[in-house]
């Protein structure tokens, strides 16, 4: 019976064709867009999780709680020991050691007398020891002028800084702050290359320094404000990160220091959360949305499709089979309509999709001083999630298209269906 | 002679607008086993409705048929589907044929609902589409055959599961006259060798001339029954 059925559908190309074609273009675009807000989404999150986040971030209950502030008297002490310990509980994540501070930077001339002057928010962070970081906050792509710094005390600065307070490569500036004891702190660099990050609040005074530089600097000896963790090799999973985070600072449950360490997810930082909740939403939404399109056009195909067949119900009722029956046989029809088309959705969904992973649009150009930081090349992710999502959409819909458009078998009298042979 | 059919005082109402239209009204016959049988009279008067009722495809509204030892008032849709799966055979005067099968498989379909077995299918469709003289045609398309074989086809999907009973609505109207003969004589064949009950539902005067018994309808009440030679 099911060979039977499958033979029909396949002969009768107007049953067959505009079912299939419908339900492969809307899994199709389910799987593109699946591909392609994951990518979207994760590579925000990662963008976010290189510069500031982390998969997972290490910091002190009181730094956490005045985090804005870049509190540095609040830092993580005997980072040394915390690290190792790190490392031997979490060997996946590779660990990483930033200090954040806000100071000015104040460009001497040849009297010793202030030049020019620039509010700066800077980042100390492992430079001279490894490649590591720099590849990790893509920063490459940013350098415009010099180099990085390769010996001690060099630093990057963001150009549109460096032009304002009228600098040249190799100058020397003074970065006055405060040091992680509350007193005034100043200590000299040398500029060795330029930045351009394409985001505002970024480019208006951004430094870059090795962190133990800034350690000299900020008299911050074996202390960081934050350890950032990141998944090694894996994009970012909340659930993970949940985990990791839980089970570190039960460590810490009955502390009442103020100053021990905790972990965050980055789903807790920087509303962060909505992007990941929005992330895992975004499916959801997809597919409901074609669900619910490929449903109606499918219904409506369905209902044609039925109207020219209610001669071939009738005559079916008269052979013997009941009107349950034939709806069940329609909705087995649809289902192995809404297979085939899945399947070949799928494959045309996978196939853009790795195209659309592999080479990415570049927006760079178009998306160029934008306020927000989202990655510049628009690039899918195929994940497992990816070949079968589209199984979703396109199975249900047909399924539901089938069942909306039988239920007219009920509602006519066998006799009058049958009446449709007559005509 | 075993009595297959019996109607007692069937009334058929059927609603229109507000009101009610009575296409059978008050009908009581019997038919019984290898009959060659039809009802006659003229359009409207109520045949294909008496038909449809014994096929089990409709329902009284009044009285009672019963076909085989059922009551066809009583059954459920799904003992109504049952019925004529296993016993029935239906007649149409257009065929309906399902277009994207080929013959052979337009015949076998009745089979394959009671679910026999490849090989039984295969045997049976092929012998019955020997009595109708269909053998070359096994592979065609509806659309590749003419009207008289089509027709031949359908009679021959209503043999193949060799039913008790076949109605046959108006089967020549769609006919000319030398195929109209033809399938007439095939089914006075298969009335006389398998002894399958017909019914008709005809106003032709071809089948008419075949009929071995006419009842004639009038306005939704028999008007004479009776035997021919
Ligand atoms: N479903 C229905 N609803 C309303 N009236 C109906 C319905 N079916 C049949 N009728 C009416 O019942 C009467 C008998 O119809 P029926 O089809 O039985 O006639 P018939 O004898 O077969 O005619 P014909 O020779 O034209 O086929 C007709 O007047 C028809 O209009
Ligand atoms: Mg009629």
């Amino acid at each position: 019976m099911i060979k039977f059925l499958f033979d029909g559908l396949m002969r009768d190309k107007s049953r067959s064709l505009l079912p299939i074609i419908v339900v492969a273009l809307g899994v199709m675009m389910t799987v593109f867009l699946q591909s392609y807000m994951n990518g979207v989404m994760g590579d925000s999150i990662e963008a976010s999780a290189n510069f500031t986040t982390g998969h997972v971030k290490v910091m002190t209950r009181a730094y956490n709680q005045n985090i804005s502030q870049m509190p540095n008297d609040m830092a993580l002490l005997g980072v040394d020991t915390l690290l190792q310990k790190l490392n031997k509980q979490y060997p996946d994540v590779t660990w990483a050691e930033r200090i954040q501070f806000a100071g000015l930077l104040d460009a001497p001339d040849s009297k010793g007398h202030t030049r020019s002057q620039g509010n700066v928010t800077g980042m100390g962070i492992s430079l001279l020891k490894s490649n590591e970081e720099i590849d990790r906050m893509n920063l490459r792509n940013n350098l415009v002028s010099g180099r990085f710094p390769n010996k001690p005390d060099e630093i990057l600065l963001s150009d549109q800084l460096f032009h304002k307070m009228n600098l040249k490569l190799g100058d020397e500036v003074t970065l006055i702050s405060s040091s992680m004891y509350g007193d005034m702190a100043m200590y000299n660099f040398h500029v060795s290359g330029t930045l351009h990050f394409g985001i505002n609040v970024l480019d208006r005074g951004t430094m870059i320094a090795d962190i133990s530089d800034v350690r000299s600097a900020l008299n911050m000896e074996n202390a960081a404000g934050e350890i950032l963790g990141f998944f090694r090799g894996k994009r970012y999973d909340d659930k993970m990160a949940i985990t990791y985070a839980d089970n570190f600072n039960k460590q810490y449950a009955t502390s009442k220091d103020k100053y021990a360490p905790e972990m965050l997810p980055l789903s807790d930082m920087n509303n962060m959360g909505f992007f990941v909740a929005y992330d895992n939403e975004v499916q959801k939404i997809i597919i409901m949305v074609f669900i619910i399109a490929m449903a109606v056009v499918l219904w409506n195909a369905g209902l044609i499709g039925g109207l020219r067949r209610y001669g071939e119900f009738g005559l079916r009722l008269a052979i013997g089979e009941s009107k349950h029956e034939i709806y069940r046989s329609l909705v087995a029809e649809s289902l192995l309509v809404g297979i085939i088309g899945s399947l070949i959705g799928v494959l045309l969904g996978l196939f853009i999709s790795y195209f659309m992973e592999k080479y990415g649009i570049d927006t760079s150009e178009m998306m160029k001083d934008s306020t927000f930081m989202l990655p510049t090349v628009l690039r899918a992710h195929i994940t497992a999630t990816t070949y079968f999502i589209g199984f979703i959409p396109g199975i249900i819909s047909t399924v539901i298209g089938a069942m909306l458009a039988g239920i007219g078998i009920y509602k006519r009298q066998t006799a009058n269906l049958f009446k449709e042979l007559e005509s | 002679m075993k009595t297959i059919v019996e109607v007692k005082s069937l009334v058929k109402n059927f609603p229109i607008g507000t009101g009610i239209f009575t296409a059978l009204n008050g009908v009581n016959i019997e038919f019984s086993e290898g009959e060659f049988a039809g009802l006659v009279g003229p359009s409207g008067s109520g045949k294909t409705t008496l038909l449809n009722i014994i096929g089990s495809l409709d329902i009284p509204s009044e009285g009672e048929v019963i076909v085989l030892n059922k009551s066809v008032g009583k059954l459920s849709p799904r003992q109504a589907a049952q019925l004529r799966k296993e016993e029935l055979g239906f007649i149409f005067q257009n065929y309906n044929l399902l277009p994207v099968y080929t013959v052979f498989e337009n015949v076998e379909f009745p089979l394959l609902l009671l679910k026999m077995n490849t090989e039984e299918r295969k045997k049976r469709v092929m012998e019955t589409l020997e009595w109708v003289g269909l053998t070359e045609k096994v592979n065609s398309r509806p659309s590749q055959l003419s009207g008289g074989e089509c027709q031949r086809v359908a009679i021959a999907r209503a043999m193949v599961k060799r039913p008790l009973l076949v109605l046959a609505d108006e089967p020549t109207a769609n006919l000319d006259s030398a195929n109209s003969h033809n399938i007439l004589q095939t089914m006075e064949k298969l009335n006389t060798e398998l002894k399958t009950t017909f019914i008709f539902a005809t106003h032709d005067e071809k089948v008419i001339g075949y009929l071995r018994r006419i009842i004639r309808l009038k306005d939704g009440k028999i008007v004479e029954d009776k035997a021919v030679d």
